[in-house]
C-alpha cells in the first residue's frame, strides 16, 4: 500500500507506518509511556527526514495520550494541580526546545545531540529502571512472599526549594518550582526528540518527586498530552514539518496496538512489565551508542540553505 | 507529436543548412504528484535529422535536470570516538534532480572539457561553490553529495539508456523517484558527432502536486496556524474514539 507524505516528500508504505505506530500503540498501552522514544529513531531509520519524523511524532503522541488520560481521569488518577504546573513548565521548556533546535540545526550538530540525549537519557532511566525491577522481583523469586513495602520520600533538592504548595492528589507538601522544572526539562526534550517524555517522567516523578504511584502515569500523561499539542503548533509554525498524513497513519496504527497493550497489560505481572521496560530501554540506548561510535554509513549529509 | 511530424515535413529544406536538426519530445510535460504517486516514469524521444549531403551517425545525450537549490554539505569525522559533522562546504546551485541518459559511454563520445561543458555526467554539475575552500576539498564535497543523491535515486546516469533506431529516431527512459522535488525540469538533448555537440534541443516538463497533497502543502505554508490547529484536532479526534472503543471494549 504506496502512500504518498505530501511534507515529507516521499511515498512509503502505509502498512510499514500504520505498523510502527501499532508497536508504539502496545508500549503506551502496556507501560503509560508514549513510545515517541520508538517511533522518531524508527521513522528516521526508514528515510523520513528527521525534522518531520519528530514533529509528526509528537502529533501521533498527543493522540496516543487522550484515551490514557480519560480513562485514568475517570477513576482520579491525575493529579491536576501538579499536571497543570507541569504543563507551565512544558510550553516555557518547548519555546526554548525550538530555540535550541533551530541553534542546533544552525550548527549542523542537531543529530548528534538529538543522538548523546537519547543514550544519556534512555541509558541512565534504563538502569535504575532495571535495577528497581529486579530488587522487587528478587524476594519473590527466593521464595520469600511479597516484596518489601518501601516508603517513598522525595529527593532532598526537593525539599529544599522554597514557597510550598499542597497536592493533595499526589500527597505531597513541596515547592511547585520543582514539578515546573521537571516540565521545562520534559519540555526541551519533546521539542527536541519528539518524544512525550513519558519514560523520563514517569520515573522523576515517582523517585525525584516522590508522588504516589496511583496518580503518577494518568498526571504524566496529562503534562504529555498538552505539552505535544503545544510543540506540534510550534512545529507547524516554526519548522511546518507537520506531516498530517504521516501523523494518521501512526495513530491508526497506535490506537489498535494501544488496545493489544491494554489486553496484555491486564494479564501479566506489573514487575515483569517493568523488567521489559528497562530492558527495551537499554536495548535501545545500547544501539543508539554503538551508532554513534561506528562510521555511519553517509559521510555526507545535506541540508537546504 | 505535432511538431515533430512537421519538421520531419520540412526536413528536406531545413537540411540546406550545414548543422543537424534536433526534433525533441517528453512523453508528459506535466507530472502531477497526488495520492499514491510511487515516482513516473518519463519518455524523452526525438528525431535528428541531418543536414543534406552528410551521412553522419550521431551520437544522443539526454540531461534531465530538475530546480536548483543552494545547499550545504556537510562532512562527519570521528571526533572523541563519535561521528559527527565537522566540516561543511557550500554550493549555491545544487539541482534536486539529475539525470544522464547516453546512446554510448559519455566518455567515448566526448572528451572531458566538452563533457564539463554541457554538464554531461554526475562528476560534472557545475554546482557553484560559495566561500573559500580550497579546490580539492570542494571536489571531495561535491564528490559526497553526488554519491548521495545517486543512492538515493535522484542522480542516474545511463551509458546505454539512448537508443537509437534508423539514425534517425531515439528514445530515452528516465525513472523519476517518488521523492523528486516539485518544480520546473528541463530535458536538454545533444546531438554528437566527431567529439563536437552540433545541435541542442530543450523541453520543460513541470512536476506539480495537485489535488489534496497540493492542498495539505499549500495550507501547512500558507496558514499554518489552522494547520497545527488541524493537526491536534484529528489526533484527539484519533485518540478520542480509541478511548470510546477502550471503554466498551
Amino acid at each position: 500500500m504506496d502512500v504518498y507524505l505530501p511534507i515529507a516528500n516521499l511515498s512509503v508504505n502505509g502498512l510499514v507506518i500504520v505498523v510502527l505506530g501499532g508497536l508504539t500503540g502496545v508500549l503506551s498501552g502496556l507501560f503509560g509511556v508514549g513510545g515517541g522514544f520508538l517511533t522518531t529513531p524508527l521513522l528516521i531509520f526508514y528515510g523520513i527526514p528527521p525534522t518531520v519524523a519528530a514533529a509528526s511524532a509528537a502529533t501521533q503522541v498527543t493522540g496516543a495520550s487522550v484515551s490514557g488520560v480519560l480513562a485514568h481521569s475517570r477513576r482520579n488518577g491525575v493529579d491536576y494541580r501538579m499536571g497543570t504546573v507541569m504543563v507551565g513548565g512544558g510550553v516555557i521548556g518547548a519555546l526554548i526546545g525550538a530555540a535550541l533546535f533551530r541553534l542546533l540545526q544552525a550548527l549542523g550538530q542537531i543529530d548528534v545531540v538529538i543522538n548523546i540525549l537519547y543514550v544519556l537519557m534512555l541509558g541512565s532511566i534504563g538502569t535504575l529502571m532495571m535495577r528497581e525491577a529486579i530488587g522487587a522481583l528478587k524476594p519473590s523469586l527466593l521464595g520469600k512472599g511479597g516484596p518489601a513495602v518501601r516508603k517513598r520520600r522525595h529527593h532532598p533538592l526537593v525539599a529544599s526549594l522554597p514557597y510550598r504548595w499542597r497536592f493533595y492528589a499526589s500527597g505531597l507538601y513541596i515547592s511547585p518550582l520543582a514539578p515546573l522544572i521537571l516540565g521545562m526539562l520534559v519540555g526541551i526534550l519533546t521539542m527536541l526528540m519528539g518524544v512525550g517524555g513519558g519514560f523520563l517522567l514517569v520515573p522523576a516523578m515517582l523517585y525525584i518527586l516522590g508522588m504516589s504511584g496511583n496518580v503518577v502515569v494518568g498526571t504524566s500523561l496529562y503534562q504529555i498530552l498538552f505539552v505535544t499539542m503545544v510543540t506540534t503548533m510550534t512545529h507547524a509554525l516554526t519548522t511546518k514539518a507537520v506531516d498530517i498524513v504521516l501523523a494518521g497513519l501512526l495513530l491508526l496504527g497506535s490506537v489498535m496496538g494501544a488496545q493489544f497493550g491494554t489486553q496484555i497489560a491486564l494479564r501479566a505481572r506489573p514487575e515483569y512489565l517493568r523488567l521489559a521496560l528497562a530492558a527495551l530501554v537499554i536495548v535501545i540506548a545500547l544501539r543508539m551508542l554503538y551508532g554513534l561510535g561506528v562510521q555511519p554509513d553517509e559521510i555526507y549529509t545535506v541540508a537546504p540553505l | 507529436m505535432l511538431p515533430a511530424l512537421l519538421l520531419l515535413l520540412a526536413a528536406p529544406f531545413l537540411a540546406a543548412q550545414r548543422e543537424p536538426v534536433l526534433v525533441p519530445e517528453v512523453s508528459q510535460s506535466r507530472i502531477e504528484v497526488r495520492q499514491g504517486f510511487t515516482g513516473a516514469s518519463l519518455l524523452l524521444y526525438g528525431a535528428v535529422i541531418a543536414p543534406r549531403g552528410a551521412a553522419e551517425d550521431y551520437d544522443i545525450v539526454v540531461v534531465l535536470k530538475g530546480p536548483t537549490e543552494p545547499v550545504r554539505i556537510r562532512e562527519k569525522e570521528r571526533l572523541a570516538g563519535i561521528w559527527m559533522n565537522a566540516g561543511a562546504s557550500d554550493f549555491r546551485s545544487a539541482p534536486s534532480f539529475f539525470a544522464v541518459a547516453s546512446s554510448r559511454p559519455v566518455s567515448e563520445i566526448v572528451d572531458e572539457r566538452t563533457a564539463a561543458i554541457y554538464e554531461l555526467g554526475t562528476d560534472f554539475i557545475q554546482l557553484s561553490p560559495s566561500g573559500e575552500i580550497d579546490p580539492e576539498e570542494q571536489a571531495r564535497f561535491a564528490s559526497g553529495l553526488v554519491a548521495l543523491r545517486r543512492k538515493q535515486g535522484l542522480y542516474q546516469e545511463d551509458p546505454n539508456g539512448v537508443r537509437i533506431s534508423e539514425g534517425v529516431l531515439y528514445q530515452a527512459r528516465i525513472e523519476l523517484p517518488s521523492n523528486v522535488t516539485t518544480g520546473r525540469y528541463t530535458a536538454e538533448t545533444f546531438a554528437i558527432a566527431r567529439g563536437r555537440v552540433l545541435a541542442s534541443a530543450t523541453a520543460q516538463i513541470e512536476v506539480e502536486k495537485v489535488g489534496l497533497e497540493g492542498q495539505v502543502v499549500a495550507v501547512a505554508q500558507r496558514w499554518s496556524f489552522l494547520y497545527g490547529l488541524g493537526a491536534i484536532a484529528l489526533s484527539l479526534a484519533m485518540g478520542w474514539m480509541a478511548g470510546r472503543l477502550f471503554a466498551r471494549g
